[in-house]
């Protein structure tokens, strides 16, 4: 890892991390970008690896979405993470694409960011004065660019243990059944407590901003209720609040406002049952 | 720019070749190797016709650079077909016309065959859900799902 941060930070030039590969090479294809280096990070030892940790999972930074789909601790812990991730693209896809990728690639559309959010996922970014360890939510900086330094690479993604009666959701609006990209999103992660009230919960919304959003006045409308009709209801005027969204062939702003409030709802409602709620 | 020498097991036979670093898989088994099964339909993974499967996992191989296959085990259509005896899938392809033009058909067959081998008895609804990464503009892809629901009888013995 030490020699892959070193050879980036010694650069000159384009240079670029490869993982699955999914978006990288399409933008090459495209002319997008023209790497002078490529650093392929599959071998680095450790990142191909899903960890079930004492405070919880660490996925590495190459570990395809189909193996998260494999994962049968991870996706019982985290199904909401893990239908997010399965959500990339095709099989083929799934075969090489990484929600480290997904993260660094910033498209406001990536549908395994705001289930990361949602969960109070964490990154470990290595780079050239060591390792540290931030929010997923501070790596998007806007469409296409991230906050990280030249040389640091995102070694894996921190997901915490689960508490007894845990639950988190995410569901995406797109005109077809499967395989595109999110018109809106939402992911909802929730705690609740013996008697089915909500004790903690983090809502985000994708491809409703340049940037993934996490909303907290949402979480706030939450937090105490049993999801009773009018709490979703704040819930849904809230998130639709919160958007800050473009208008663009795939939704009109309009659109994009009132369909991120109705997925923030039915997100929460699968995220409540899967906890135990009812 | 000097090139990449790269080992590999391409349908079980031990491969050596030169490739450039930002040179994709699927030109290298077509431009180097003269494996032109594998076709070029859109080239960013969004049609499946470049369908390999390296080291047991179905990809495209537009999305995967030359460099990459470096110590592993690529699978492509030509290795599907023993000497004159097609794969079962094969043959089904051919009985049920699921196929007209031919561009998709080895990226399908591909598919179906690492569908098959995680899943030998797949339903209707998982067969569909399982190739949806690879299109076809000719089919309808209702042919498609029979051979490969044949194919898969076949293969279990029924």
């Amino acid at each position: 890892m030490e020699d892959a941060v070193g050879i980036l930070a010694d650069s000159s030039g384009t240079a670029a991390i490869l993982a699955g590969g999914s978006d990288l090479l399409v933008r090459m294809k495209g002319g997008f970008i023209e790497p002078d280096l490529i650093v392929d990070i599959k071998a680095v030892a450790g990142l191909s690896d899903i960890r079930e940790t004492a405070e919880g999972f660490s996925i590495g930074a190459a570990v395809p979405s189909a193996v998260l789909g494999e994962n049968a601790a991870l996706k019982k812990a985290w199904p909401g993470v893990v239908e997010a991730a399965r959500l990339i693209g095709s099989k083929q896809v799934q075969g090489r694409c990484t929600i480290v990728g997904n993260l660094c690639n910033a498209s406001p559309a990536a549908d395994s960011v705001p289930a990361m959010v949602a969960a109070g996922a964490k990154a470990v970014v290595v780079g050239p004065s060591g390792r540290r360890t931030i929010p997923v939510e501070t790596v998007p900086a806007g469409p296409g660019r991230t906050s990280l330094a030249k040389g640091e690479i995102i070694e894996a993604i921190l997901l915490d243990k689960r508490p007894p009666h845990a639950g988190d959701a995410y569901l995406r609006f797109i005109p077809r059944t499967e395989m595109d990209i999110a018109v809106v999103s939402a992911g909802v992660n929730l705690t609740i407590d013996d008697k089915g009230s909500v004790k903690t919960a983090r809502v985000a919304l994708g491809a409703a901003a340049p940037t993934v959003l996490l909303v907290e006045e949402a979480a706030e409308v939450l937090v105490g209720s049993k999801l009773d009709e009018a709490t979703l209801e704040r819930l849904a005027k809230v998130c639709s609040g919160a958007c800050r969204p473009i208008d663009d062939k795939r939704g009109t702003i309009e659109f994009r406002r009132k369909v991120a409030g109705v997925l923030a709802r039915r997100a929460a409602t699968t995220a409540y049952q899967r906890a135990g709620g009812k | 720019m000097a090139g990449v020498a790269v080992s590999t097991t391409i349908n079980g036979d031990a491969v050596e070749y030169l490739c450039q670093p930002d040179e994709t898989l699927l030109e290298v088994l077509r431009d180097r190797l003269g494996l032109t099964g594998a076709k070029e339909g859109c080239g960013t993974g969004d049609c499946g016709a470049c369908s390999v499967i390296l080291d047991d996992r179905l990809v495209c191989s537009c999305l995967v650079l030359g460099a990459e296959a470096e110590g592993r085990r690529v699978e492509t259509v030509e290795g599907m077909a023993h000497g004159d005896k097609l794969h079962p899938l094969q043959q089904k392809f051919l009985e049920h016309a699921a196929l007209q033009c031919g561009i998709c058909t080895p990226g399908f067959l591909i598919a179906a065959k690492d569908l098959l081998a995680k899943n030998p008895s797949p339903t209707e609804e998982e067969i569909r859900f399982g190739l949806a990464g690879n299109l076809c503009r000719c089919t309808g892809y209702d042919k498609i799902v029979r051979a490969v629901q044949d194919a898969a009888n076949v293969m279990r013995g029924a």
